[in-house]
């Protein structure tokens, strides 16, 4: 473990933590270039953040403790699922502690922790949050760890850096596998962050709602650091996205300059991962509730081929 | 006998059990002395026993022939490795069922106290013996005794008629399961007439008996493991025993049915065969995804935890199904990860699963409500219980850091090796089989939320659970050492491991290699794949004591209450959050085929519009009620030669005469 090391991994996440709000920002203008609106700017997210924390926190009168801690697991979980990521470098001390299924793990239980807490205040609303996010979770959950599956077949580790590594030293060309796993991931992301086509970041309309009905009754300051998760998890679902199937540009040498010459890479592959969030969600209309399983079936059952694809495949190769 | 030293202890706390439950029963209504004096007793011992066979695990095996029972057929027992480890996870789980016992039973129980105490130890005694069994005459005798004790546990409130039947359930497929267990003995002594388990692993069968031995141990052993299709006795037989008593069963009993089916299938038969594990691995999958999906549509909390356990214990097959399939095609490595990945999890289901089943006790005894759709808001009544009950649903859910999540990463991991084995089409089945289990882990999430969430989070659904009280003293010590397990479990793979090396060593001759450091677990080699589960405890932690503090810094700590929000509707009751049976809605949706369901839904003119659901197990009525069918019409055919008339009996009787001297003389 090595200072730089160390100061590799404090930096990714810093730099997870600072961007995230401004990763959805520019997806928000995005969305608003191709829809002819005008966007609210880039640097919304973050004042809508500094509003919240600076507002007191309302708390319904029955909520117990669980309420109240249920937001800062969240961001826990996020923040060290950001520090597993590889983004800028490989050589990361947290990696070794937690592969791909520990960080599935970790989603799982921030998913949990949101759902207990939605159920806590007992209000319609909550629980029928609770109810649809672990319908999602449970149907996107496996089909998260399949399309990591896949990739562990390919360097035959499930350690992110080694999958990382491995991907990264492979010529550029297109994987059949890689590329089924690829439509799995982006409709697991697509899911998971409560995007369109399966939510609505952006509605309140009762009935349509998954993540705003589960975090309806937070305010404040719990519900800043909710929002700043959230940012947090889509940032992390855009690294995973990147670290297997674009991989290139992350510094595997330990130096410096290598860390330096990363950080613009991953700006540009963030800001075009970015655009394509914007454009999916633009060129697809919310779905009902009970297609979602449909959906998500299609997703799991693209990661399962996209595994069984690797094995033929990777047979026919040795 | 100084040569087996800790056998002997071992046995020696066995018999103190079975003189507690002695003291139980001369003190028959002594409520007072029997839970505050006798159940912490127990608990005392479990501890030791579970000390006892601690070093046990790494020493040579330890054996003992003690004349008890019939005259020549001396009873064997032998403490080895495998022994010891399921003797630890016996004394551990059931140190805290024991305490928490102490607090928990009531005059009010149905049966004497004393008798209950006899009972209880007799089951633990048994267990015990079970484990240590070196001959096919004691180990019967042995599985009887727990079959018989469990039952008369499960019935202890016999008054009602349903307990009753679920009892008789129970009863008729541990008989059946015991069937099956004696004829693979009497297949694996191979006509030597010698019944000692020395013998069957001298013998050599064929590949033809040696499967057929296999075969019958897998129905008779997972019959009392509740794999499917011969499952259907658990869902019934858990909400009728008292809830230590389900928590003993579902924690330690159900894991004696896998040691049995350990020792069969790896120390006494002599081969294995691939296809063996593939049908394991099989039923272990179908019990696994049926478990689960029954327990997310249940609503009876109870039931619930009894079909989780079914799910549970598919997953433990599946990694014993795993390790077959590595073992038959030399592979030792991989199939010592599989094995420690089914045994990892022997040891955590314990743990959680008897937490979970103490919880819902403490719950019953306070609300006397087992009904999902009566309760509700319990944490903020029943503080101790319901944290409690947090961290082992936590467990079960197989999230990190904990116990179950060990066990499922481990799982997983070793499905990610089997490209390796020879046989190309199970190359390509058993990673589609990682699906599986990916599914079954998601869905355990899904499910325990609904527990949880049902039980103890939202506004009470009935007025009265305001009224409840927390857990005892007595019932807070055990369930706060069930925790305690859990979390060593879940933080301390390596050296839980580490105990289990031992083991893996016996039964397929390898281990997980040491992985050099005491916090990070390596299932092969480290590039391929580690998890620290501390530095992952810590980093989670760790950002959430800087989120705490920083916000508190830089911003404030304001805090007001009020009312929740209302969307407007100020007539809000208790009854409009969601029921378990809407929790379980997507769920039999998505499922529908694996369910046989019966809908009664309100039309928009209903006076008093009415919803009702029921969903059954398509086993009863695929393979049980036609069976009792085909044995209630042959009696009939048999019954017909009963007339009640004397001549006609002796016309048989003289009939049978005849016959016998034609067959003579012939």
């Amino acid at each position: 473990m090595s200072a730089l090391g160390l100061a590799s991994q404090a930096l990714e996440i810093v730099a997870a933590l600072a961007a995230a709000p401004l990763l959805l920002g520019w997806v928000g203008q995005c969305r608003a270039w191709l829809q002819n609106r005008t966007a609210p700017g880039l640097l919304q997210p973050y004042r809508v953040l500094h509003k919240l924390f600076n507002k007191d926190s309302v708390l319904a009168a029955n909520a117990s403790p669980l309420f109240r801690t249920a937001p800062y697991v969240i961001f826990g979980c996020m923040t060290l699922a950001c520090g597993i990521v590889p983004t800028l470098s490989t050589d990361l001390p947290l990696s070794p502690a937690a592969d791909a299924i520990a960080l599935v793990g970790l989603f799982a239980l921030a998913r949990v922790f949101a759902a207990l807490a939605a159920m806590d205040v007992g209000t319609a609303f909550g629980s029928l949050g609770a109810r649809r996010e672990m319908l999602v979770g449970f149907l996107a959950e496996p089909a998260l760890l399949m399309v990591f599956f896949t990739a562990a077949l390919i360097s035959n580790s499930t350690s992110l850096t080694s999958i990382v590594r491995t991907l990264s030293a492979q010529e550029i060309g297109i994987q059949p596998s890689l590329a089924l796993a690829a439509v799995a991931l982006i409709m697991v992301a697509l899911a998971e962050n409560a995007r369109v086509p399966v939510d609505n970041p952006a509605t309140h309309l009762e009935l349509t709602m998954v993540h705003e009905a589960l975090i309806l009754e937070y305010s404040g300051r719990h519900l800043a650091l909710i929002e700043w998760a959230a940012a947090l998890k889509l940032f992390a679902y855009a690294c995973i996205g990147m670290a297997l199937f674009a991989p290139w540009g992350v510094a595997h040498a330990q130096s410096p300059a290598a860390l330096l010459t990363a950080a613009p890479v991953l700006v540009a592959k963030l800001a075009a991962t970015g655009f394509l969030l914007a454009l999916l969600e633009t060129l697809s209309a919310k779905m009902r509730i009970f297609r979602v399983p449909e959906f998500l079936g299609m997703a799991f059952m693209l990661a399962v081929i996209a595994m069984l694809v690797r094995l033929l495949l990777g047979a026919g190769a040795q | 006998m100084s040569a087996a030293p800790q056998l002997v202890a071992v046995l020696a706390l066995a018999a103190a059990w079975l003189a507690i439950g002695a003291a139980g029963l001369a003190a028959l209504h002594r409520f007072h002395f029997v839970a505050r004096v006798l159940f912490p007793a127990g608990g005392v011992v479990a501890l030791l026993l579970a000390a006892a066979a601690l070093p046990a695990l790494w020493g040579t095996p330890q054996a003992a022939v003690l004349p008890i029972g019939l005259p020549g057929l001396p009873f064997h027992f032998r403490l080895d490795g495998l022994s010891a480890f399921f003797l630890v996870v016996l004394g551990a789980t059931a140190a805290g069922v024991s305490l928490f016992s102490a607090g928990y039973f009531r005059q009010s129980e149905g049966t004497a106290p004393g008798l209950l105490c006899l009972q209880y130890h007799v089951f633990l005694a048994a267990m015990a013996l079970v484990v240590l069994a070196d001959d096919a005459y004691a180990f019967m005798v042995m599985w009887e005794t727990m079959a018989l004790a469990s039952f008369f546990l499960v019935i202890s409130n016999h008054r009602i008629a349903e307990i009753r039947r679920a009892g008789y359930l129970y009863l008729l497929i541990a008989h059946i399961g015991a069937l099956g267990i004696l004829l693979c003995f009497g297949v694996l002594q191979a006509n030597t007439g010698d019944y000692s388990f020395a013998n069957m692993r001298a013998q050599h069968l064929s590949p033809f008996w040696a499967s057929v031995a296999f075969l019958l141990a897998l129905l008779g052993f997972g019959a009392k493991a509740g794999l499917v299709p011969l499952h259907v006795w658990l869902p019934e037989a858990h909400p009728a025993a008292p809830s230590p008593v389900s928590a003993l069963m579902s924690g330690v009993m159900l894991k004696t049915a896998v040691y049995g089916f350990l020792r069969v299938a790896y120390d006494l038969l002599p081969v294995q065969l691939w296809w063996w594990g593939v049908l394991v691995l099989a039923l272990g999958l179908a019990s696994a995804v049926l478990g689960v999906v029954f327990a997310a549509v249940q609503t009876d909390m109870k039931r619930l935890l009894a079909w989780s356990s079914i799910e549970n214990i598919g997953l433990i097959f599946a990694g014993i199904g795993l390790a077959l399939l590595f073992a038959a095609y030399r592979m030792p490595a991989v199939a010592a990860l599989a094995l420690t990945a089914a045994l990892y999890h022997v040891a955590s289901h314990a743990f959680f699963k008897a937490l979970l089943f103490l919880a819902t006790g403490a719950v019953l005894h306070a609300t006397s409500e087992r009904s999902l759709g009566r309760l509700g808001g319990l944490l903020r009544v029943m503080p101790w219980v319901g944290w409690a009950c947090l961290l082992g649903v936590l467990a079960s859910a197989g999230l990190p850091p904990l116990g179950g999540f060990v066990s499922e990463w481990l799982l997983l991991q070793s499905f990610l090796f089997t490209p390796g084995l020879p046989n190309a089409f199970l190359n390509m089945l058993v990673p589609a089989v990682a699906a599986v289990i990916a599914l079954v882990a998601a869905l355990a999430g899904y499910t325990m939320v609904k527990f949880y969430g049902v039980i103890f989070l939202g506004q009470h659904r009935e007025d009265k659970l305001a009224a409840a009280h927390d857990a005892g003293s007595w019932e807070r010590l055990g369930m706060v050492w069930l925790m305690a397990g859990c979390v060593a479990l879940g933080l301390f793979p390596v050296q839980g491991i580490e105990l289990l090396a031992p083991v893996t060593e016996l039964l397929v001759g390898a281990r997980l290699p040491d992985s050099g450091s005491s916090w990070l677990l390596v299932p092969v080699a480290a590039e391929r794949a580690s998890y620290g589960p501390l530095i992952f405890f810590a980093g989670v932690a760790a950002s959430f004591g800087l989120a705490y503090v920083l916000v508190r810094r830089l911003y404030h700590g304001r805090l007001r209450r009020a009312a929740p929000w209302d969307c407007g509707f100020p007539w809000q009751t208790a009854r409009m959050q969601d029921t378990a049976e809407g929790f379980g809605q997507p769920v039999r949706q998505i499922f529908e085929p694996l369910f046989r369901m019966r809908r009664d839904l309100p039309t928009a003119f209903d006076a008093r519009p009415r919803y009702a659901v029921e969903v059954g197990d398509h086993f009863w009525h695929w393979l049980y009620l036609p069976l009792a069918r085909l044995v209630e019409s042959a009696a009939r055919v048999i019954g017909t030669l009963q007339r009640g008339r004397i001549a006609i009996y002796l016309l048989y009787s003289f009939a049978t005469v005849i016959a016998v001297l034609i067959w003579v003389t012939r």
